[in-house]
């Protein structure tokens, strides 16, 4: 963590001067559910880029891919595997098709701590 | 040039309010307020100020708006009154802690239930800790003086803190007096232009206002405030000096009345400090050294003056409008800041409390008579024989 300022020494009324500096806030500790992506699985269609309310999904735009997660930052609400179209598809087929519960999603949450870094 | 008008409290406030011509006022009306804006809205219509005038729907949203206004680097004003106020609260707090220099007109009345709407100062009373500069009024020109003032201590670089001008609700805000007006072109000079450090709208340098502070930092901040409170005592008084010097009328944290070679004093706000004055020059008539002090600045409150002030009284009587219940026997705010602030500062006197006047009740000299002559009493004994008195109320 940044060394702590004095009152002397900060803007008052809790101001912040500077645009955009919330990257400096490192909310990642927060998670407790961590976003796993199956990258065989993944279509790259943007839509947790697109719904993340954390600007927590790295993409490569180039070459229009989703990469990863910035786990500095994301918070593990779970809103990109809620919203995942391959998740859906598999969890319906899995469910409906073979009676199983196992399927492999694209991106899954799995309890932080019980992952194998 | 001045001129002197017939007018009731609250519409000197609002010619207050005209000739400072804040950027943004938000209100809702209630009593004993509701005049003052009225009068306010009056001049929007008539094309006589520059106002952005809100009619918001109640008075959280009265005072979020002049948040808003205020972040976004206006000058702005409001006013309410008793549970107008309390439906402010949660925002109240927010005004002093995101440092806005609001003024509001506080028009002083009992805070329900029961429902009541006459005078008490129950509602001022309940946000001496919120973070902002209180003025009491003795009279209409004493409010209409304060809201010119109260601009300039707000908007001080060293304060930036919202200022409450509170009058007695309509003992005074519908009290028809001579009040001096000032001419539009001295008041305008004297407010100046409201030049804001870090206004929300100055978009080429982007900021946030009030976002989430913890245990990191949110102290810090609080430190801040006292330090702009403690701050705001020297501008209160160099402004002050600066209107006496422009507009000739002398004003300080307080007014001591007859108080030099007094052996007894009553402290007591706002109207009845001008009922209490009548009070000492008749029992001055009967050779009785009996003096007043009226508190004018009750947020900073100015402790060590008033103590020194204090300093050769033989015995205090404090008349509070007010009861904080549960408070040491029940008092009143007023006495409990004021014996704090006289033993902190080594004067030990007999000091007893007067709760008067709850919901409007009338307060009358010979109730005041019987205060001075039981403070003369304390003075000669030098014992309190009742901390506290409910003054006029049927057992």
């Amino acid at each position: 963590m940044a060394e702590l300022k004095g009152w002397k020494d900060i803007p008052i009324g809790g101001m912040i001067l500077e645009a955009g500096n919330s990257a400096e806030y490192r909310t990642g500790g927060w998670r407790a559910f961590r976003p796993v992506r199956g990258e065989a699985e993944c279509i790259h269609c943007f839509q947790c880029w697109l719904f993340c309310p954390d600007s927590s999904i790295l993409v490569d735009a180039e070459n229009e891919k989703m990469v990863g997660f910035d786990l500095e930052h994301c918070k593990g609400c779970g809103i990109c595997a809620s919203i995942c179209p391959v998740n859906k598809k598999v969890i319906k087929k899995a469910e409906e098709e073979l009676g199983r519960d196992d399927a492999r999603l694209c991106i899954c949450m799995v309890e932080e701590g019980k992952i194998e870094e | 040039m001045s001129t002197f008008e017939a007018l009731q409290g609250n519409e000197a406030v609002a010619t207050a309010m005209r000739q400072i011509n804040p950027d943004v006022v938000a209100a809702y009306p209630i009593t004993p307020q509701t005049s003052t804006v009225q009068k306010f809205a009056d001049f929007v219509a008539d094309g006589l100020v520059d106002t952005e005038f809100v009619c918001v729907e109640s008075e959280h949203s009265a005072m979020s708006a002049c948040v808003g206004a205020s972040s976004a680097g206006a000058r702005v004003m409001t006013a309410t009154a008793a549970n107008g106020l309390a439906l402010m609260w949660e925002i109240v707090y927010i005004a002093a802690s995101n440092r806005c220099p609001i003024v509001m007109s506080l028009v002083n009345r009992a805070l329900s239930a029961p429902i009541n709407i006459h005078c008490d100062h129950s509602d001022v009373m309940g946000m001496r800790d919120a973070g902002w500069i209180i003025f009491f009024s003795e009279s209409g020109q004493e409010a209409y003086d304060n809201m010119i003032q109260a601009v300039r201590i707000a908007e001080h670089p060293d304060v930036l803190l919202p200022v409450a001008v509170c009058q007695d609700g309509f003992i005074t805000s519908h009290g028809m007096e001579k009040v001096e007006i000032f001419d539009d072109a001295d008041v305008k000079a004297f407010v100046g232009e409201y030049k804001p450090q870090w206004p929300l709208l100055d978009i080429d340098n982007p900021k946030t206002f009030g976002p989430l502070d913890f245990y990191d930092y949110y102290y810090e901040h609080k430190r801040q405030q006292v330090e702009a409170m403690a701050n705001s005592q020297q501008v209160i008084l160099d402004v002050a000096a600066e209107f006496n010097k422009k507009f000739k009328r002398d004003y300080g944290l307080f007014e001591a009345y007859k108080l030099d070679d007094a052996d007894v004093a009553v402290v007591v706000v706002n109207s009845t400090a001008g009922t209490a004055k009548v009070v000492v020059d008749q029992l001055r008539g009967e050779g009785l050294k009996v003096g007043l002090l009226k508190p004018r600045v009750f947020r900073p409150f100015p402790a060590q003056e008033i103590a020194q002030a204090l300093g050769g009284i033989k015995a205090v009587a404090v008349m509070d409008r007010s009861i904080s219940f549960g408070a040491m026997q029940n008092a009143g705010p007023l006495f409990l800041e004021l014996l704090a602030g006289l033993t902190a500062n080594g004067v030990q006197v007999p000091v007893a409390d007067y709760v008067y006047g709850l919901g409007g009740r009338d307060i009358l000299p010979r109730e005041i008579e019987g205060v001075y002559r039981d403070a003369l009493k304390m003075a000669e004994t030098g014992q309190v024989e009742q901390m506290v008195t409910y003054l006029s109320v049927r057992e």
